[in-house]
């Protein structure tokens, strides 16, 4: 096992104080998006507290692995991983969208220098993951650090999504990993409503992509995927993690009017309840 | 006459003037800053050959890598690379870098604050034969209108390889404006360059009237102050080739002196060099100007020389704008 019971259980604890996290900023902001946080909550926590190779308390650190979020909606999700993991207080989180912020509304390295790039329109953030991957090897890939790239699917929209695809293959850029938050929905609709994507693994490894599927929401799983994409040495990894959109709070996973707003005070009220007691299994030290 | 000091090319106005194109002072820019500084690296979308990508690929065949038709992805890797530690350079056509990928230049390069340098071929209705889809006229506004960003239009292909080099240090992204078609060599190695700084490459005792000209076409403009002086009418000509950081103490100081100005460019009137210099001038020193350039027209095509005449940026154009705005303003004086 790549992961003891114990590990999981911690991160699975994690990934929920980050989901109750993302609620708490979402509702002080009064806007954001609520579905992509709660549902790459674990694809997070996985990454912060398991995979990557980083030190909250020197983010310049010159050896760390690169992590590029292209969707940059999902932000709050990013916010609140990195809060946990130190790099600052959980405090200054409902700061988030708010004048004078380091947290803003899509992430700008200007204003948080920790954040590797900043982002929000889509399409653009595998090629910049694609251009550090080159970078790294025209270097001799120092230490083996590699890449990641967050993205979700409704941005594969976005005819750059393919050019950077067709890049990355090309340059076998082993050293880079990316990820797709498979939760079939986006601003309008489900996915394959607005835009078919299917057969999406197909779509990558035509591109010469080494593909895998997961349960999004199994640390294991993802842990495991990483682990396993560093095996592959001739092609970059695609990692389709299947996700529930708006996962952990019931009344909003899979509904795609979850995408681009946040909850209400007493639907937040509601929310925390449901991730505080893990859905009425336990109970709640906060009631 | 000629200013002394830069050491000019003495034969520029010779029918046998030495004729280079812009862009292949871009490309022995890019072998010599590559050969300056290991960071430098070159990226570029199927035109490897016609951007002069070419030396720097042969020179430096692992810094350099071929994204396919593709500017929007160059943009954003060049972004990436430059996180790392790279200096890239992008090498495509105007019409399609800064003008295809103008969003991802504005996110990932100048908002996210990565010194990527963009080298824009092909622009100016000069493309000629090509036609109007082929002709950025339109690049100095959308490159000079976004934060941190500089923007650089050489006048020549020794300027532009200056242009090249200057542009590795300067920690910022860089759009560098070149042309396709082969043009008067008008500075030589020994002419001074510095970015940010322009020049008065014709002076008079008592210049009554001042020419800002960038890019190709401050040799109609020389050609104008020279058949000008001739009839007894006295000019300062500059050369901005540095649009953004613009020179506005030398601006200022040259409207103050000549109380008329007339900017030259193969660009859109609007929101290009000569708004640059209006902005300035409206708020520090109102003048009566004239502006040479594309008036609201898309190009066409044609040779260089007959699309230069057609859209009113020939020397008589120049010197008749500048007859025009003198016995305007003599009349206001």
């Amino acid at each position: 096992m790549l992961l003891t019971e114990r590990q999981v259980l911690e991160l699975e604890k994690t990934a929920n104080d980050i989901r109750e996290s993302i609620i708490e900023m979402l509702v002080a902001a009064g806007s954001g998006h609520t579905a992509g946080p709660l549902d790459m909550a674990d694809v997070f926590t996985v990454l912060y507290f398991h995979t990557l190779r980083h030190d909250p308390k020197n983010p310049g650190w010159e050896e760390r692995d690169r992590l590029i979020l292209s969707n940059g909606h999902i932000c709050p999700v990013l916010y609140a991983t990195m809060a946990q993991a130190g790099y600052f207080p959980k405090a200054e989180l409902k700061t988030l969208r708010k004048f004078g912020s380091r947290l803003q509304g899509h992430p700008h390295r200007k204003f948080l220098p920790a954040l590797e790039t900043s982002s929000g329109p889509l399409g653009e953030g595998l090629s910049q993951a694609v251009g550090m991957a080159i970078a790294d090897k025209m270097d001799g890939v120092r230490n083996g650090r590699r890449i990641y790239c967050l993205m979700s699917d409704g941005e594969l929209e976005e005819g750059q999504s393919w050019e950077a695809a067709m890049l990355a293959g090309k340059q076998t850029l082993h050293n880079l990993v990316a990820v797709i938050d498979r939760n079939n929905i986006q601003i309008d609709g489900f996915t394959e409503d607005i835009m078919p994507l299917e057969p999406l693994a197909d779509k990558w490894r035509a591109w010469n992509w080494h593909v895998i599927e997961i349960d999004g929401h199994n640390v294991e799983a993802i842990a495991a995927a990483f682990e396993e994409a560093k095996a592959i040495y001739e092609k970059p990894t695609m990692i389709i993690a299947h996700t529930i959109a708006g996962k952990g709070v019931k009344e909003f996973e899979r509904d795609y009017h979850w995408h681009g707003k946040p909850p209400k005070p007493d639907e937040a009220k509601m929310a925390l309840r449901e991730l505080r007691t893990l859905g009425g299994k336990i109970r709640s030290e906060a009631e | 006459m000629l200013n002394p000091k830069l050491s000019l090319n003495p034969k520029l106005f010779d029918k046998d003037v030495v004729l280079v194109a812009i862009r292949k002072g871009f490309g022995d820019g890019l072998v010599l800053a590559g050969e300056a500084d290991p960071r430098v690296v070159v990226l570029c979308g199927d035109l490897t050959e016609s951007a002069h990508a070419l030396e720097f690929k042969e020179k430096f065949p692992d810094r350099f890598v071929e994204l396919g038709v593709a500017e929007q992805n160059m943009a954003s890797v060049a972004s990436g690379m430059a996180a790392m530690g790279k200096i890239p350079f992008i090498t495509s056509y105007a019409m399609f870098s800064p003008g295809r990928n103008w969003e991802q230049i504005r996110t990932t390069i100048c908002y996210n604050d990565r010194p990527v340098k963009i080298g824009g071929s092909h622009a100016g209705v000069s493309v000629g034969p090509d036609g109007g889809t082929h002709q950025a006229i339109e690049d100095i506004a959308i490159t000079r209108v976004v934060s941190n960003m500089m923007v650089i239009c050489p006048c020549d292909a020794i300027e532009a390889r200056k242009a090249t080099v200057a542009s590795v240090d300067t920690g910022m992204p860089v759009y560098i404006r070149l042309a396709r078609n082969d043009t008067p060599v008008m500075t030589t190695d020994a002419t001074p360059f510095e970015i940010g700084r322009a020049q008065t490459v014709w002076t008079s005792r008592a210049p009554q009237i001042g020419f800002i000209a960038t890019g190709a076409l401050l040799h109609n403009a020389l050609l104008a102050a020279r058949s000008l002086e001739e009839a007894g009418v006295q000019v300062e000509v500059m050369n901005l080739s540095t649009i953004k950081p613009l020179d506005e103490d030398a601006i200022v100081d040259l409207a103050s002196r000549t109380q008329r100005i007339v900017t030259v460019e193969e660009h859109q009137v609007a929101a290009g060099m000569g708004s640059a210099v209006a902005e300035c001038l409206a708020e520090k020193l109102p003048t009566p100007m004239r502006f040479i350039g594309v008036h609201d027209e898309f190009g066409q095509s044609g040779t260089p020389e007959e699309l230069i005449e057609y859209y009113g940026m020939g020397k008589d154009a120049i010197v008749a704008a500048a007859l025009e705005l003198l016995d305007v303003s003599r009349g206001v004086e």
